[in-house]
């Protein structure tokens, strides 16, 4: 029996942990992905070791659930180590597939995190500035800590991806789909998304009415009414950029959408997209207004337009004072 | 290189009924201006998403133009002033990346005005020659040895498995 099973590995990088609960959010379906699989590795939940992956031939797992994206130089091994070893690699949730929070930090880069999180912090207790090193000498040799990069990369930046799965995290039932899909073998085509194509627009019950907006709103500021679409009322809602999936979970309990499920497909930057919809509903034709109307009314633009996508925008990151001496050309090399 | 030497690559994306053909006065009544816009004719402003924009910026532009005709002269009626909300939105969120406003212009030329899109590119020009060139990927390169840091990943743990193979 045990022999029919297939090989299953679900991993983490740099990520929260919520995709691991929403993967246990299937409930007692997971008994049968038990039926299925073998899980060979899962840190958080099962056993199963680095080197017991390393000792495996290539592709002897039939699938990798990856999820996270890739700060240090041990996810980076990671990631080619299980896309090695695997037949099929997912990226499992919004880390993975376009960088999500973690991503936010390429706002910002190593020598920065590092000043403010070990240095400057309040509260921090660190009299003789101690600061992560690679490379530490003990009496017993050298201990090495992997290296943190400057600028996160998703999971497709850095290793081929068969199928990507949206969210943050992945509704459950969509993750059971996509398991049925790949149980049954009847995928889409490689290095797409698993899921629909439409927008939180498209599902979302609010009423449109091609009304235009004077001022946006944060969502402290108005009670919304419980029928009418966010956007128009102010709320920066991401629904039209956002690839459809979870229901309009969002706007269903009156809070605008903020883009967990990423881009529609053949969208090359989903902030691009979302700026072009909002830029609809502004009503104003002056210039002077209409910069009035963006300045006070998103404080914060990458967190707005970008918040989970940053990694993967065109841009990836902000700009950096001092560029890195690595010739770009090395990327590519490993 | 010294600065003198550089050029800026600047993308224009400009309106097939208007500044397209205010760039074509300025060439035909030889109106003397810089050479460093590669021009890509789009139907409208309206035509031109932030995509396009960023695409550019990311792909080594040092800058990209939009040009359309006047508000109000639009051909498609409106699209410039949907034109003119997408630049500011753009604008606003540039500024966090760190790109600098004069690299990312918004001129309006009618099919008249050779003579005002040639000066408002010679402007550009000079402008992101001061600022020097964007290379934007250049930010993408790592800090520190990270392909060392890799194989030393790698070879820690061979050895740990021959220690461990040893064991048994
Ligand atoms: S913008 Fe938001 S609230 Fe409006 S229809 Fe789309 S998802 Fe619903
Ligand atoms: S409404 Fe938007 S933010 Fe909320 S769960 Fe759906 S995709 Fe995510
Ligand atoms: S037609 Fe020229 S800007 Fe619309």
């Amino acid at each position: 029996m045990a022999t029919e099973k297939g090989k299953l590995a679900i991993y983490w990088a740099a990520s929260c942990g919520g995709c691991e609960i929403s993967l246990l959010a299937i409930n007692e379906k997971i008994l049968e992905v038990d039926k299925a699989f073998d899980i060979v590795m899962w840190p958080c939940a099962a056993d199963g070791k680095v080197h017991d992956i390393e000792k495996m031939a290539d592709k002897s797992i039939d699938v990798c659930l990856f999820n996270g994206g890739i700060r240090t130089s041990e996810q980076e091994y990671m990631a080619r180590l299980l896309r090695a070893k695997s037949k099929v690699l997912v990226a499992f949730g919004s880390c993975a597939g376009e960088g999500c929070i973690p991503g936010l930090g390429n706002v910002s880069n190593r020598e920065e995190m590092f000043e403010l999180n070990y240095l400057k912090c309040p509260g921090l207790d660190n009299p003789k500035g101690v600061v992560p090193q690679t490379e530490t000498e003990v009496p017993e040799g050298k201990l090495h800590l992997p290296l943190f990069y400057d600028t996160l990369k998703t999971l497709d930046q850095t290793v081929e991806v068969d199928y990507f799965l949206p969210g943050c995290p992945p509704e459950a039932d969509r993750i059971w789909d996509a398991i049925v899909a790949i149980l049954e073998g009847k995928l889409p085509p490689a290095h797409s998304v698993i899921g629909e194509n439409s927008t939180v627009c498209d599902s979302c019950k609010r009423v449109r009415s091609e009304k235009k907006i004077k001022s946006f709103k944060r969502t402290w500021q108005i009670i919304p009414d419980p029928e009418q679409c966010l956007l128009e009322q102010g709320l920066l809602c991401c629904g039209p950029a956002t690839r459809a999936g979870c229901g309009a979970l969002c706007p269903e309990v009156n809070s605008p959408c903020i883009g967990c499920y990423g881009p529609t497909d053949g969208v090359h930057d989903f902030g691009a997209r979302l700026m072009s919809a909002v830029a609809s509903v502004i009503d104003s034709q002056d210039p002077d207004e209409i910069r009035r109307i963006i300045e006070e009314g998103i404080p914060d633009p990458i967190g707005t337009f970008y918040r989970f996508s940053l990694a993967k925008s065109l841009l990836r990151r902000s700009r950096q004072n001092g560029h890195h001496a690595t010739p770009a050309t090395q990327e590519a090399t490993l | 290189m010294s600065d003198q030497q550089f050029e800026p690559k600047i993308v224009g994306f400009l309106c097939n009924w208007c500044s397209y053909r205010a760039a074509d006065l300025a060439g035909t009544a030889r109106i003397p201006y810089a050479q460093n816009v590669r021009i890509i004719r789009v139907m409208c402003s309206g035509r031109v998403d932030p995509t396009f924009v960023l695409m550019a910026l990311s792909q080594g532009a040092d800058g990209v133009l939009i040009a359309g005709c006047h508000p109000g002269e639009c051909h498609y009626i409106e699209q410039n002033y949907k034109a003119m909300r997408r630049y500011e939105l753009l604008m606003h969120a540039l500024r966090p990346f760190g790109i600098e406003p004069e690299r990312v212009r918004l001129v309006w030329a009618s099919a008249a005005e050779g003579q005002q899109l040639a000066e408002a590119i010679d402007k550009m020009v000079a402008d992101i020659r001061k600022l020097g060139p964007l290379k934007w990927q250049d930010n993408w390169n790592e800090n520190g040895e990270r392909l060392e840091a890799l194989e030393a990943i790698a070879k820690e743990h061979q050895e740990a498995m021959e220690v461990c193979s040893h064991g048994h």
